[in-house]
């Protein structure tokens, strides 16, 4: 039941900051406020009660359920199922909505009421995803947190919202109706199969079929996945929606909307299909590493310091493939981390590029430079999280890429090489970065507000989540492991058959 | 007739009644409130005496109407649509300087023409059907005749309609030479008894005919070049109107006839709709993006729609004419609502039909803007909206029958309609101020059409979140169709 509360509550939350918007601005933004962070509280207080089980649930069974006929007649059931990994992402998405919507704070002052409605709807659409395990009810959800974030980008976006916006839609809308079809195609060869018209992810699991079926309806769910993601050569979408997007919906989108494709893979494309997707793998891996690559490449090239960050999402998630589809603990485990990791220190550099951007108006970095003598702790904390990007051992990022790269070297070796050389290509544009921003003369001669209060309180437990996930990286870990045996599980017969 | 058959023809009798009743009022007291409150009260009545014709179904009253749960299910929603589209009415005409009462006649008419297509079995009442449907929309889109476009859109209506009823006439007169018999039922016996009839080029070049005439009523492509003119020219209710109960009727009677006859098996008339939902898939679509106009991007809108309908049509079974039956509600509820909100913000001058109109309402007139954001994310087949419901349905209708080219055209056709449904709502939702004039003239809300569209997207919403109801009642009606 604490499953449906969590998104009633911010499907709740958004009307009533929609109508509360009428009254003043600050209304909104407080009910949003709490309402995610009352989520939140929920959440970890889940966790902690169920500490014990979260660790070594026994296989096969959820942490939470909810399960109610919804359209019989077509065998949709509403259920929504939580285990360590959904548990993960569900907290990150929550602990994410919380700073959206305080560094929205000051930033958005037209159509406040419909703003927070935007970003509550938008939060809800994605735990509707990581939670639900019915694909009816998962297309469902993976549609509705469409609309509110092309609302977010097109209506409170910079100059070229609305083209940016409409390529996002469309590029979001035509991948989701091919995955729409590939469920409609594997409902059916279920049915086929067993006689049983079912949604259900335990049902669908290991149903019989061809392997050229198979490969087809798993390229469906992967083209879906692999544009959220963004996957080389699926991106195009990424950095217009990242740079045009306000602060808080690139936030969302780099911390939570893409991690929702990596979540697919992990949870759909590979135990739907673990024949199809063990004969792809070296494709899907190839172009994981070649958006690595890109990624950072075309992250050095930039001058727009937002299209810069956007562009260093391309190159991360290329790690979080790589890993997914190694399939191996080590690698899965990596994966996890990575997209973790990611959303803390690429969603950090959004805000701090949104922060920089109310000061000065610009996010050329031609026309920055010189800032860390008048603002000393923004100009620090933006390097931590840059060095956190680039991989700086004690930071998330770090552990994540280093279990990839350890996992995926059991799996391609040559892959892994070239991969590591993306490790060594961020550094350029990390340094690079921190060198044009902060460093230099200061020859436009900004002299801007150092952080203050809120702008403090977002980046202070951003900051101790990063460093506590490189450190100590174990209770994500061992979250995930439960998860993970059991995802196994479900691929492993196909696994040893490839072996022999 | 024994009175048995006529209790069975209730709707339709007291479909007619209103209208006769309505024409009296009319010569005795001239008055646009008692009028459509006639109307009402007679369409209700109507709705309410389905449920006592449902006890006597399914029954053949007459060899000419076959009155089964099927057709019960789409007088309803046809008698429900007119209901709405009477509301809308009644503040448009208010505005307008011409006769307001008899439009209601016309419109009683048109749907007591609507009703008997939906319950022929019989080329016969096909035909008085339709023609008794087309007679009264010519009038209906001229009717406001102090402005040129709705005469221009009745007269071309007029010849166009007439021309293609001409072509189904001789489609059915093909037929009836070769088989001797013009009931569904008995031509659908004799094609499924030899091979041979199905070659057979008079047979063959008879169901072209039809297909024609039927084409032309639904707006398929290539019979679809009235349609943007006509929904331009219209007056916003009646282009409603067109666009729902005379295509939805009409839908429902194609469903009948071609599984009936089994006349969708024959290979060439399989090709042949094939072909035209491929083509009204890609012509809607693609035309719609050069539109500028909000009733003309509609219009092509509606014919990309009908092609969609028809690739769960040719997946035949269960699934289709479910499916097909729950798109069509879908499609009502969404089109009725779309022309509801063109209706309640157009003047006494003109329809507010240009996309300035609507520039930036959403700030100005948040509901208003909202319900039409709505009823726009429908078309396009966005979640918590029937149109989202629908379409998976057609989906899997098609995907059950593994028509996958015919499917993933339909797919890729409706992501080009995305571009034109979010460019009225990049409009919508513009934070740049409109023109100062257009500001102005944003007429007040009235409490009728208020409350018609937000039922309309109640019921939007309800049926995107949990269609189980709807499909359950349409599941039933649709198990008494003869020939799935």
């Amino acid at each position: 039941m604490i499953l449906v509360w969590l998104i009633v509550i911010l499907l709740g939350a958004g009307a009533l900051a929609w109508l509360a918007g009428r009254f003043g601005a600050e209304w909104p933004r407080w009910i949003s406020l709490v309402a995610a962070g009352f989520d939140l509280a929920l959440v970890l207080d889940f966790w902690a009660r169920h500490r014990a089980e979260v660790e070594i649930i026994p296989q096969g069974r959820w942490l939470a359920e909810f399960n109610r006929a919804w359209v019989p007649q077509y065998g949709i059931h509403f259920h929504l199922a939580m285990d360590g990994l959904s548990l993960l992402m569900v907290a990150l998405t929550l602990f994410i909505g919380m700073m959206a919507v305080l560094c929205s704070w000051k930033e958005i002052q037209k159509g406040v009421g419909f703003y927070h409605f935007n970003l509550m709807w938008i939060l809800a659409g994605i735990l509707g995803v990581f939670l639900a395990v019915d694909l009816f009810l998962f297309y469902f959800a993976w549609e509705l947190m469409l609309v509110p974030m092309y609302f977010l980008i097109a209506i409170w976006g910079h100059e070229h919202r609305v083209y940016a916006a409409i390529k996002f839609f469309i590029f979001t809308q035509l991948s989701g109706l091919l995955m729409l079809l590939a469920i409609l195609g594997l409902y059916f060869v279920h049915h086929h199969a067993t006689g049983v018209y079912t949604f259900e992810y335990s049902d669908l699991l290991g149903t019989p079929m061809s392997p050229r079926t198979a490969m087809l309806l798993m390229l469906g769910f992967f083209v879906a996945f692999a544009v959220k993601l963004p996957m080389f050569p699926f991106h195009p979408w990424l950095p217009d929606a990242h740079t045009e997007a306000p602060t808080a919906g690139s936030l969302i989108l780099a911390a939570l909307l893409l991690k929702t494709g990596a979540y697919g893979m992990i949870r759909f494309v590979v135990p739907l299909f673990p024949g199809a997707a063990r004969a792809f793998a070296p494709i899907a891996m190839t172009l994981g590493v070649v958006g690595i690559l890109y990624g950072a490449v075309l992250a050095y090239g930039q001058t727009d310091f937002k299209r810069m960050v956007a562009y260093t999402s391309v190159s991360h998630l290329g790690f979080v493939l790589l890993g997914i589809f190694a399939w191996n603990t080590l690698a899965l485990q990596g994966a996890v981390v990575g997209m973790i990791a990611h959303a803390l220190s690429t969603g950090a550099l959004f805000m701090l590029v949104g922060q920089l951007y109310e000061r000065t108006r610009t996010r050329d970095l031609n026309q920055l430079g010189g800032l860390w003598a008048t603002a000393p702790v923004l100009s620090g904390v933006g390097m931590f999280f840059m060095l956190g990007s680039v991989g700086l051992p004690g930071l998330g990022d770090f552990v994540g890429e280093f279990l990839v790269l350890l996992g995926t070297y059991r799996a391609h070796v040559l892959l892994t090489a070239l991969a590591t050389v993306g490790v060594l290509a961020s550094t350029f544009y990390g340094v690079q970065m921190v060198q044009r921003a902060f460093h230099g003369p200061n020859v436009h001669h900004w002299k801007i507000a150092d952080l203050h209060g809120r702008e403090l309180l977002i980046m202070g437990p951003m900051m101790i989540l990063l460093l506590g996930l490189g450190l100590y990286p174990l209770p994500v870990l061992k979250t995930f492991s439960p998860a993970w045996k059991s995802l196994e599980r479900s691929t492993r017969s196909v696994v040893s058959e490839a072996r022999r | 007739m024994p009175s048995s058959d006529l209790i069975a023809l209730l709707p339709l009798l007291v479909v007619a009644g209103t209208s006769v009743v309505v024409m009296l009022a009319i010569a005795i007291h001239r008055s646009h409130r008692l009028t459509s409150l006639l109307t009402l009260i007679g369409l209700a009545c109507a709705f309410a005496s389905l449920w006592v014709a449902r006890t006597l179904t399914p029954t053949e009253a007459s060899p000419l109407l076959e009155v089964d749960s099927y057709a019960l299910f789409f007088l309803g929603l046809i008698l429900a649509a007119t209901f709405v589209v009477v509301i809308l009415s009644y503040d448009y005409l208010e505005k307008q300087d011409v006769n307001r009462e008899e439009f209601y006649v016309l419109l009683l008419v048109a749907s007591l023409g609507s009703s008997v297509l939906i319950l022929s079995a019989h080329f016969v009442s096909f035909f008085l059907g339709l023609e008794l449907l087309s007679v009264a929309l010519y009038a209906l889109s001229a009717y406001v005749f102090t402005r040129e476009r709705p005469l221009e859109a009745g007269i071309k209506y007029l010849v166009l309609a007439a021309g293609s009823a001409a072509f189904l006439l001789f489609g059915m007169a093909l037929v009836y030479a070769r088989l001797g018999t013009m009931g569904f039922p008995q031509i659908g016996a004799l094609l499924s008894g030899g091979d041979q009839l199905l070659k057979d080029p008079l047979i063959l070049a008879g169901m072209a005919l039809i297909v024609t005439g039927v084409g032309f009523k639904l707006a398929l492509v290539p019979f679809h070049m009235w349609t943007p003119d006509v929904y331009e020219g219209a007056p916003a209710p009646v282009t409603a109107y067109v666009a729902t109960v005379s295509k939805g009727a009409m839908f429902a009677l194609l469903v009948r006839f071609f599984y009936q006859t089994r006349g969708v098996t024959l290979g060439p008339v399989f090709l042949v709709f094939s072909l035209i939902a491929i083509a009204s898939m890609l012509v809607g679509n693609l035309l719609a993006l050069l539109q500028s106009n909000v009733k003309r991007i509609l219009a092509y809108s509606s014919i990309a729609h009908l092609g969609y309908l028809l690739v769960a049509f040719l997946a035949g079974g269960r699934w289709a004419a479910q499916a097909v039956a729950f798109y069509l509600v879908a499609y009502f509820i969404t089109t009725l609502g779309a022309f509801g909100v063109v209706t309640v913000l157009s003047s006494g001058e003109r329809d507010a039909d240009a996309l300035e109109d609507y520039r930036g309402l959403f700030w100005r007139r948040p509901w208003l803007a909202g319900v039409f954001a709505l009823m726009l994310f429908s078309l396009a087949g966005i979640p918590l909206t029937a149109g989202f419901v629908g379409k998976f349905f057609l989906l899997t209708a098609g995907v059950s029958a593994s028509l996958w080219n015919l499917v993933i055209i339909l797919v890729v056709t409706s992501v080009i309609g995305l571009f034109y449904y979010l460019r009225v709502i990049v409009v919508l939702f513009a934070t740049e101020e409109p023109a100062a004039e257009v500001a102005a003239a944003l007429p007040p809300l009235s409490a009728s059409g208020g409350s018609a569209l937000l039922a309309l997207t109640a019921l939007l919403v309800w049926l995107g979140v949990d269609p189980a109801f709807m499909l359950s009642v349409i599941q039933r009606a649709v198990l008494s169709l003869k020939g799935l």
